[in-house]
């Protein structure tokens, strides 16, 4: 008859991974939600301080910006909203925001209907890993949102 | 920065109601403000261009207000409606109160 050692009394190597995975799941609890928070806030505030008072919806704008950036100095971004551009309905301003840079603003891109197409491509700094928010101002007071998240390797605020 | 060189591409012409790409490049290190010397530990002072417009005719097309997270030699690309022949005016203005300019033509059929 034999009967495993381990039923009877929890090994080390046992009590150790017990250990280990509890005080990880702790710490990242602890974590993350405090971050997160702040960032948003800050980003919130400088919305509130360029559009006023106006409750975005999702859509209409298209944000592009590479899933992985290996250089958090030069990102490529490219907004497109998607808007008939005529002198009745146009897209006024675009604004963009990065919510993990130590200032919130990244820029502001203003159109007219003499674009044609409300398009507008530059590049940016990224501090860290995150998320980048795209606003757009129509020429009627509506207001849409738009999120896309950037991993970034090296950091570009050389801090 | 006294060596800020403005480059601009666009089609030199087009038909009318073609909406055209226009590409800018200005030479400029866009200081951030975030930086800190590594020598006497103070934050480098900002210095960046915080307003770009483009003007066709005289009259403002498109412009953009930049903060401290954009690149340096900052890249900017937009389009524009080709109706009439005319000049186009580009301007940068950094913080220092320095303003670079650069004009291109544009003539449609």
């Amino acid at each position: 008859m034999t009967i495993s050692k381990a039923t009877e009394t929890p090994s080390r190597r046992q009590v150790l991974i017990t250990l280990a995975t509890g005080s990880f799941a702790l710490a990242t609890i602890t974590a993350l939600p405090r971050w997160a928070k702040a960032d948003t806030a800050a980003v919130d505030a400088a919305t509130k301080e360029l559009i006023g008072d106006a409750t975005p919806s999702e859509g209409r704008i298209t944000l592009d910006l590479p899933q992985i950036a290996e250089n958090g100095n030069t990102v490529p971004l490219t907004v497109e909203v998607d808007s008939p551009m005529s002198e009745a309905d146009y897209c006024k301003a675009v604004h963009v925001f990065a919510e993990g840079n130590p200032l919130p603003n990244v820029a502001s891109f203003r159109f007219t209907p003499a674009c044609g197409q409300a398009f507008a491509s530059t590049r940016i700094r990224l501090a860290k890993t995150q998320n980048v928010i795209a606003v757009a101002e129509m020429s009627n007071g509506s207001v849409y949102t738009a999120k896309a998240e950037v991993k970034v390797t090296i950091g570009g605020c050389g801090g | 920065m006294a060596n800020a060189k403005p480059r601009v591409k666009l089609p030199k012409s087009a038909a009318k109601g073609e909406i055209v790409q226009i590409k800018t490049l200005i030479s400029h290190k866009m200081e951030s403000g975030q930086r800190v010397d590594s020598k006497t530990g103070e934050k480098i002072p900002r210095q960046i261009i915080n307003k770009f417009v483009c003007a066709f005719n005289g009259k403002e097309v498109f412009s953009a207000d930049w903060h401290g997270a954009v690149s340096a030699n900052p890249y900017m690309s937009f389009y524009l409606k080709a109706t009439e022949s005319g000049t186009f005016e580009f301007t940068w203005t950094d913080d220092d109160g320095s303003v670079y300019t650069k004009t291109a033509e544009l003539a449609v059929q």
